[in-house]
């Protein structure tokens, strides 16, 4: 299996990204700077966490625009698996990949700290290995992460079983408290509607080994790798 | 040409840092300030584009980049 990492000037997950890919696929990816615009023939193309450009005009917005992720958006248009972490979320749906947009966290705060995921949407790729309503722990760290779409987006990823994982509390439940960001229903994370393409928040590549606090990320991509070899 | 681009979020859209200028204003006893939106302005020039050429070309800018049209709103003016 061969992955590629997309790295944009600012992104500060990219190093954890790739590790976590190695530890589980043997092999290091290929990490492709955002200036390019050929893109290796991959099994799968992340698209990390950091601040993109800085952030500037929109999260997201000038990173979604650069060279490579036209490449991008034309793998995944043709089916290749696409996982987009936190600032990798927020290039998604500037791209257009994913839909509804991430906007300043309701109550203003950076929030950095683990939090409880309900798993909510089954996919062939991304899911496998964690059970419907199973709760895992993954951290955030985040500024822009209040996942807003408007009324009828939201039903209809909603109905079609987009949504991928809520935030919830260890139990399982998913109430306004638990909501760190504002979500619209508490969502921290969504799959496009061909299932390909995975957005979310909150960070597995971070917790991918007992010394750095948990494996629920280890079991994430090794279940990820397992579907796509 | 000049052009200025002015992006505001879309009503119904939260915006905390809105909502904050809002309570800092109060705090400064400017209780009349209510509904405060943030928003950006863009200025640019567009140096020999015709007049003619001027408003479909800012227009695609602000759909292709300048403007989210998922959470913001966008007004363009023309100057010479």
């Amino acid at each position: 299996m061969k992955a590629a990492v997309i790295v944009f000037p600012g992104s500060n997950c990219d190093r954890d990204m790739k590790v976590a890919l190695e530890q589980v696929m043997g092999s290091a990816p290929a990490m492709v700077w955002h200036a390019d615009s050929d893109l290796p023939d991959v099994d799968l193309i992340a698209i990390p966490g950091g601040f993109s450009y800085g952030d500037y005009l929109r999260c997201g917005a000038i990173a979604g625009n650069s060279p490579i992720m036209r490449e991008v958006v034309k793998k995944a248009a043709s089916g290749t698996p696409v996982l987009g972490i936190c600032n990798g979320f927020q290039v998604a749906t500037e791209t257009g990949m994913l839909p509804g947009a991430l906007l300043r966290n309701a109550d203003q705060d950076f929030i950095c700290k683990d939090v409880h995921l309900k798993i909510v949407g089954e996919n062939r790729h991304f899911s496998g290995g964690f059970e419907k309503d199973q709760v895992v722990r993954f951290p955030v760290a985040h500024h822009d992460g209040n996942y807003y779409v408007d009324d009828e987006t939201l039903a209809r990823l909603e109905g079609e079983g987009q949504v991928a994982f809520r935030y919830a509390s260890a139990e399982g439940d998913v109430t306004d408290q638990t909501n760190i960001n504002g979500s619209r229903n508490n969502i921290a994370g969504i799959y496009n509607e061909a299932g390909n393409i995975l957005g979310m928040m909150p960070h597995p590549e971070r917790l991918i080994s007992e010394q750095l606090g948990g494996t629920d990320g280890k079991t994430f991509f090794e279940n990820l790798v397992n579907s796509l070899n | 040409m000049k052009a200025r681009v002015t992006i505001s979020l879309k009503n119904g859209v939260l915006d905390p840092q809105g909502k904050a200028i809002e309570n800092a204003l109060h705090g400064l006893g400017f209780d009349q300030a209510n509904d405060v939106r943030q928003g950006k302005v863009i200025e640019f020039d567009l140096g020999n584009t015709s007049k003619e050429d001027a408003p479909a070309a800012v227009e695609k800018m602000c759909t292709q980049l300048l403007a989210n049209t998922v959470i913001e709103n966008y007004s363009i003016e023309l100057l010479d």
